[in-house]
């Protein structure tokens, strides 16, 4: 047992238990973050902040949504954006933070990619980032259902299908997926129990073990430099802040970041308030109605990369082509051969290999909202294979860059 | 700058997604119909100055619109409750007290003489296999047909409010509240559900409805939608040019052409935002505040940040 004194005073009293002035410093003053990088380094703290938005709207949200295939389409038409006070502002928040998020989510990911941030001890950080995306992209189909309008009802029938394996006939799992033979209460049910518990636990989960990846291999820099982070934190400590070539945690980065955060919430707001409607597909605006299917059918704009590389192929290739790109992230830090872990544009061919897979995806997520037709097929297939082409050439490039 | 140049690339990239993934694709996807302004150009110009007390005497003649039709500001009721109606008919024949107001005048001067052409559901009902209209068209009183029709418009219009004292939910029940239900304003095919004393009479009052609508479904092919989110599914634009012609957008739809004047449309679409976007005002007025309060934390932000890197440097 501990040796417990008679507190001085309350920070005491708490030190001598929970031992707040080491938990501080560990977390806070002392953890040691690179200065030399820029505003793309707080895309994180943006995350962190934009996940605290949904939780907190969606908790309101909580209160009123009904989950039953009767009265969830009204309880969020109605009831939350009628007759509940402000209950138009926490749908719109979370809508339009749901749709943010995986703007800021890929923006973080291709600044990591770029930096080479998944390298040389930082794998981990990496693979947790991606299992956070899936966790993410689980949320979002889940979250999707929710309202019952029609591009959830269509949505959920289209992507549960996706399970049969296309000529291995897996209706069996399909329905067990389901609940149901066709989306239904069951249905809504379990992915209610999923948007709001299962997956929210493992996401919170994963951003502890992402942040904990973190600290070992420490924050990656704009140069790849490695640093001393012993030496350079003394330097810092002993008074010679400007040369140190490390900062505090807070409040040195986190002043940065909150700056970065200040620009991000002007803009974020402003599309909750006046911009909100592509967040919001109008066709969800239809009660769900499984005898009439929409005209088009198509995910959220985050998902429409991967759904353009299943489309253009027949349905046993498309799956295994979209099962190759769900995964294909994850691999990348094994993919990529070359020891060098610089910036892009310092890595030979691997620049351009950054900027073609950037522009592939762009002109994938373009094309699996268009209608599948004449010059839009064609674009989509030609992406859709380069794609996967540029998956298998990533390790060869790579392999064969001159060590910088 | 190096760090305001990549802004700019992340910036870039971005607009370039958006754009392609919605104002290109939405362009794509969707026909897109100009408004006509609600001149209904297809139909023939008035030629005729009508008069109203010769108007009366022909609305209110045997065998004309009172046969069918109800006039409750002048005291004259329908023939049939709107249930035996919408079976006899199909739907309900309107309340004609204020269709001087409610539809343009060229399109109810076309309507009384040819009304399947009128309400551009020729496709549907066509005397020559034997598919008549409901509304019987007026074969003339034995004088200019032209001048008889002008006459009758003209009295309608000398019954009806003025226009500005039509309200939204006027025109809305009017123009399109018997063939829609609107459930979030408590609007049904019948008339406002209102509250119930007695579970009984509530269920009564269901009932109706159900048969009502089982005889609409019959007409019309399907159960036409209700209209409660219409403003958010649909949005402005979409919803104006198709009252404007349901042709233009679902060639062979059975929804006929309704026939309102410009300013009933505007009310219509007045009426769906106050039920499908009801805080529309809440949302602008409070936009403001949230603007201008995140606006100070971004510069107290900034603030923070040089007073803290002062050292760092």
């Amino acid at each position: 047992m501990a040796n417990f004194t008679k507190a001085t005073s309350i920070y005491d009293w708490l030190n001598q238990r929970l031992a707040i002035e080491k938990v501080e410093k560990v977390l806070g003053s002392e953890y040691w973050i690179p200065k030399n990088i820029n505003f793309l380094w707080a895309m994180g703290m943006i995350l962190v902040v934009t996940f605290v938005l949904l939780l907190v709207s969606g908790i309101f949200l909580l209160m009123y949504y009904q989950p039953n295939v009767d009265t969830a389409f009204d309880s969020v038409n109605f009831t939350i954006m009628r007759e509940v006070g402000y209950g138009w502002l926490w749908r719109h928040v979370h809508g339009v933070a749901a749709s943010v998020v995986f703007l800021i989510i890929y923006i973080h990911m291709f600044t990591g990619i770029y930096y080479g941030s998944y390298k040389k001890g930082r794998e981990m950080i990496w693979i947790s980032g991606m299992l956070l995306f899936v966790a993410f992209s689980a949320e979002a189909f889940s979250g999707y259902m929710l309202p019952w309008g029609q591009m959830s009802y269509w949505a959920g029938m289209v992507i549960t299908n996706l399970f049969a394996g296309g000529s291995l006939h897996a209706d069996g799992l399909v329905e067990w997926i389901r609940g149901d033979y066709v989306p239904a209460q069951a249905f809504l049910t379990r992915f209610f129990m999923l948007h709001v518990l299962l997956v929210p636990l493992a996401i919170i989960g994963l951003i502890g073990l992402h942040f904990g990846a973190l600290r070992i291999p420490h924050v990656n820099n704009l140069d790849g430099e490695e640093i001393d982070f012993e030496a350079e934190s003394k330097k810092y400590l002993a008074g010679d802040k400007a040369g140190s070539k490390v900062i505090r945690f807070s409040n040195d980065f986190m002043s940065k970041d909150m700056m970065v955060v200040g620009f991000y919430l002007v803009f974020f707001f402003y599309l909750v308030f006046y911009h909100y409607g592509f967040a919001m597909d109008p066709v969800n605006f239809d009660p769900a109605d499984g005898l009439k299917t929409p005209a088009h059918i198509y995910p959220e704009w985050y998902f429409l990369w991967s759904y353009e590389i299943l489309r253009p192929f027949s349905t046993d290739i498309g799956l295994m082509a979209f099962a190759f790109s769900q995964v294909i992230f994850v691999a990348l830090p094994f993919l990529d051969r070359s020891p060098n872990a610089v910036p892009a544009s310092r890595r030979g061919l691997f620049k351009y290999w950054f900027w073609a897979m950037l522009i592939d995806m762009i002109a994938l997520t373009a094309m699996g909202k268009l209608p599948p037709e004449g010059a839009f097929s064609t674009i989509g297939f030609v992406a859709a294979v380069a794609f996967i082409g540029l998956w298998i050439a990533l390790p060869i490039i790579t392999y064969f860059e001159k060590k910088v | 700058m190096k760090e305001l140049f990549i802004l700019g690339v992340v910036t870039v990239f971005t607009l370039v997604t958006y754009y392609l993934v919605e104002p290109f694709a939405h362009h794509t996807l969707h026909k897109h119909v100009e408004s006509e302004a609600f001149a209904y150009n297809d139909l023939s110009a008035i030629t005729k100055v009508g008069d109203a007390a010769r108007g009366e005497e022909l609305v209110m003649g045997a065998g004309a619109c009172t046969g069918c039709h109800s006039i409750n500001a002048v005291g004259i009721s329908a023939p049939m409750d709107a249930v035996s109606s919408a079976a006899a008919y199909g739907v309900n024949p309107p309340d004609l007290s204020n269709a001087g107001v409610v539809y343009d005048e060229k399109f109810l001067n076309a309507l009384i003489k040819n009304p399947a052409h009128a309400l551009a559901v020729e496709h549907k009902f066509d005397a020559n296999i034997g598919e008549m209209h409901p509304m019987i068209p007026f074969y003339g009183a034995g004088g200019d047909i032209d001048q008889e029709v002008a006459d009758m418009v003209t009295y309608l219009q000398s019954i009806s409010v003025s226009s500005e004292d039509l309200t939204p939910a006027m025109a809305f029940e009017n123009a399109c509240g018997r063939c829609h239900g609107l459930k979030y304003n408590q609007w049904t095919q019948i008339g406002n559900k209102g509250s119930f004393k007695h579970k009984r009479d509530e269920l009564s009052f269901d009932i109706q409805v159900l048969d009502y609508k089982d005889s609409l479904k019959a007409y019309m092919g399907k159960l036409p939608p209700d209209l409660s989110m219409y403003i958010r599914s649909r949005g402005e634009h979409y919803i104006s040019t198709f009252v404007e012609n349901p042709q233009n957008y679902f060639e062979g739809t059975s929804m006929p052409r309704v026939g309102v004047s410009a300013d009933t449309a505007e009310k219509v679409i007045e009426y769906l935002k106050d039920a499908g976007d009801t805080k529309r005002d809440e949302r602008e007025e409070t936009g403001k505040y949230v603007m201008i309060y995140i606006i100070i934390f971004a510069i107290f932000s900034v603030l923070w940040k040089k007073q803290v890197w002062r050292d760092l440097h």
